[in-house]
């Protein structure tokens, strides 16, 4: 098939339907590498979009590639927990093996190397993605052998396939884990109720968001269910939010695994209650490997009509679709995923008007995260009395927790709401702890005196990050990393965020080279006034929160970093004259420059 | 020492100000000029010491000193220092003070490769060779902000800054209010 066939069949595939442009993308990518212009602009004739809004969103992606890629591009996953099992030797030996700089194309455009943000295997790092592949665990000899298959040229799928084994890692079950519904039983009992009863089961149930901001599931729902459609057709739409970006979150992954038959059906009692015919899974790039198998899942549910049309005869109609990202953490806020959804870039819009009344398509829309549709299940089946019964009285039920970092058993961990930091860290095997980031770097930074603290809405939120830092580690290069992530996440949008995010790295690195000061300190806390109140959404308003959590309560791995106490130069001025000095030959005193300020 | 409480009331002293253009084009002290006639209210509240207006050579104890340009050679070191070591508010002003301006356009090339260009290569000037007298200060490798040096007290942004952002700059200080540019005087181009 020629290229233009093949794009040609993809657009077909999609109805020629902008609104899907970043499936569009995806699908053509996975066949012809690359996107080049010529393809922009055959897309952008096809679908009726302005050639410029094409590449747009094209160019938003990391995932997508506007210039030529290397026949094997691999993305070693960056979070912090990689960096604790090695990922920075490995990739450096990569590297090496293959007469690369990082970033860079080899000359024969065999393959590339380079980082990317957290791709969720942080229980069985160190993980790359080859050719958008997930591969976790890797080792000195896997590389080599690995190294060796892509100067033969084999194709990746054809490497050995015990290689692309995730585990799920579930180290204790609770209510959800442990559930033991059949398929459809959820369900059945929703549509039993009726949407009304079953939205008031959900609000005896307390049930709240799982993504980390906690927002009442049964108002949301209410919600969405009260907003009227728009326009010639009217719609209600139910979007399982599935980007877990979140750098050390990974419990989305393994429940989407082992626990899709509870997500999806979880979304059809939403859909029901909110009353959608309309559901979509936003599955972030980096699970691309979770396509295929969540697709015959529902495929498995529409033969045993549990979706589709007149669902269990009860007259409820009912379909999921899955969308997938392309390597975008702001697609995670809930207006960038939408905008997503609809084929544009992720930029966060601006709210109100909420989702809730006009989302996907300018229809009320119900965003929710895939463990607070799963829960929804529980609540349907067993009712929410019983439900808020777990947990503490202004958290409600249970909370899966992906542990990852300093510990001996890595994993998934499902508590009833309430449970203190330092259950978790005896549970996990974790000795000589000095810190745990609760809710990944946007989240909280927690030091040894505080592990008596709960998990829970009331004292520490969580989207269910839990990276466990021993003694042995350095806070300030925790903070840098996540500071590095930040920089990088940054949609661009809003100038605080956007230059904001780079200062706070820079400054980072600056430090980091030695050549900090208390001024750079100030800097810091400067910087995260500024961006916590005036960026356009979450991600700018969290950015700094690492970097102040360390400031505060690791303060000395900063400090012991600094150069003195007054004003330094960002970079070694003598240094800096280095090359002039070179092509003149010179080397008298007005050839050097003094590091501190003469007196 | 023992002054007596009830001295003469001082007169206010005069604002000394000292200003420099190190990697810049002038442009934005021809901007400052362009405060017109307010340059006669400007100098009954302050005093000029090293600055182009006075060609005073060396900076003593200032209050507030203006840095135009940015850093693409040792001396510009040198005097960003010699500034900094003397006025209790160091201001950089203009485009080319905060980031580079258009001097940093040359980042992208390496320092080497432009030198052997111009002096070796480059038809009409490569013969003489790169010159290499030491009374010539030595390019940077890049051409940097004046902040990755010494600690900066105020920025103000423009390329030039307009000649009201001054008045304003300079009405605020000498009140003794940290200065505040507002809507239509923040600009960056």
């Amino acid at each position: 098939m020629s290229d233009t066939q093949i794009i040609d069949t993809v657009l077909a595939r999609n109805r020629h339907d902008g609104t899907r442009l970043v499936q569009i993308l995806r699908e053509i990518q996975e066949q012809l590498s690359w996107l080049s212009p010529a393809t922009l602009t055959h897309i952008a004739d096809r679908i009726g979009w302005p050639r410029a809004q094409v590449s747009g969103t094209a160019a938003f992606y990391s995932f997508f590639h506007t210039r030529q890629r290397g026949k094997y591009c691999v993305l070693w996953s960056d979070n912090i927990t990689d960096r604790m099992l090695g990922n920075a030797d490995l990739m450096d030996a990569m590297c090496k093996k293959l007469w690369l700089e990082p970033g860079r194309v080899s000359e024969d455009g065999l393959v590339s190397v380079n980082t990317t943000s957290c791709t969720g295997l942080c229980d069985q790092g160190p993980a790359v993605l080859v050719n958008y592949r997930a591969i976790p665990r890797m080792t000195q000899a896997r590389l080599g052998e690995m190294v060796g298959l892509i100067r033969e040229q084999k194709p990746v799928s054809e490497w050995p396939a015990e290689w692309f084994a995730v585990e799920d890692n579930i180290r204790r079950k609770d209510i959800l884990l442990g559930h033991e519904l059949k398929n459809g039983q959820a369900l059945n009992a929703a549509l039993e109720r009726g949407p009304q009863a079953m939205l008031a089961e959900v609000k005896a149930g307390r049930l709240r968001g799982r993504g980390g901001a906690g927002f009442s599931t049964g108002l949301k729902w209410e919600a969405c269910r009260k907003a009227a459609g728009h326009g010639p057709n009217p719609a209600h739409y139910v979007v399982c939010n599935a980007d877990e970006g979140e750098p050390g979150t990974f419990k989305d992954r393994v429940l989407l695994t082992s626990y899709a038959d509870l997500v999806f059906e979880g979304m059809s009692i939403a859909g029901s209650v909110v009353g959608a015919k309309k559901g979509l899974l936003y599955l972030r790039g980096e699970y691309r490997y979770l396509l295929e198998p969540l697709e015959s899942v529902l495929a498995a549910r529409r033969s045993a009509g549990l979706l589709g049309t007149n669902i269990l005869g009860k007259g409820f109609d009912f379909d999921i679709e899955i969308h997938l990202g392309a390597g975008a953490y702001v697609c995670g806020e809930e207006s960038a995923l939408i905008e997503s959804l609809e084929g544009k870039p992720g930029r966060p819009r601006i709210r109100p008007p909420f989702p809730v009344t006009r989302g996907y398509l300018e229809q009320p829309t119900t965003v929710n995260n895939v463990e607070t549709l799963a829960a929804s299940c529980l609540i349907a089946a067993q009712g929410g009395a019983w439900y808020a019964a777990h947990g503490t009285e202004k958290s409600a039920g249970s909370k899966l927790l992906s542990v990852s970092g300093d510990c001996e058993r890595p994993g998934i961990y499902e508590y009833a709401y309430g449970v203190t930091v330092r259950q978790v860290l005896e549970d996990c095997g974790a000795t000589d702890c000095q810190a745990v980031q609760v809710s990944g770097p946007s989240g909280i930074c927690v030091s040894a005196d505080e592990f008596n603290r709960r998990i829970a809405f009331e004292d520490l939120a969580t989207a269910g990050a839990f990276m466990v830092f021993d003694e042995t580690r350095d806070m300030f290069e925790v903070a840098r990393n996540f500071a590095q992530f930040f920089a990088h996440e940054s949609c661009g949008f809003c100038t605080p965020c956007r230059v904001g995010t780079t200062l706070v790295r820079n400054l980072m690195d600056k430090i980091a080279r030695g050549h900090g000061s208390p001024y750079d300190i100030n800097e810091l806390f400067k910087l995260h006034r500024l961006m916590q109140g005036a960026s356009h959404c979450g991600l700018g308003n969290s950015a700094c929160n690492p970097v102040f959590d360390t400031l505060n309560k690791f303060r000395p791995a900063y400090e012991r970093r600094l150069k003195s106490l007054d004003y330094e130069p960002a970079f070694d001025l003598d240094a800096a004259l280095s090359q002039a000095r070179q092509m003149t030959g010179r080397d008298d005193a007005g050839a050097h420059l003094s590091n501190e300020a003469e007196a | 020492m023992n002054a007596p409480m009830n001295a003469a009331p001082v007169t206010a002293k005069k604002l000394k100000v000292a200003t420099t253009s190190l990697a810049g084009c002038f442009g934005c002290h021809m901007s400052f000029l362009d405060i017109d006639e307010r340059i006669l209210k400007l100098l009954e509240l302050v005093e000029f010491d090293r600055s182009p207006i006075t060609d005073i050579k060396h900076c003593g104890p200032c209050d507030l000193g203006l840095i135009e340009g940015g850093l693409c050679n040792a001396e510009n070191v040198h005097v960003l220092r010699e500034f900094r070591k003397n006025c209790k508010i160091l201001v950089a002003v203009g485009a080319c003070a905060i980031n580079g301006g258009l001097p940093a356009q040359r980042n992208h090339l390496d320092l080497r490769d432009i030198l052997e260009e111009v002096y070796q290569t480059e038809y009409l000037l490569g013969r003489a060779g790169i010159p290499n007298d030491p009374e010539l200060p030595l390019p940077l490798n890049k051409v940097h902000p004046i902040h990755e040096v010494v600690k900066v007290d105020y920025f103000l942004p423009g390329c030039p800054p307009p000649a009201d952002a001054f008045w304003k700059l300079l009405t605020d200080l000498l009140a003794g209010r940290t200065p505040t540019l507002g809507h239509g005087l923040m600009h960056y181009d």
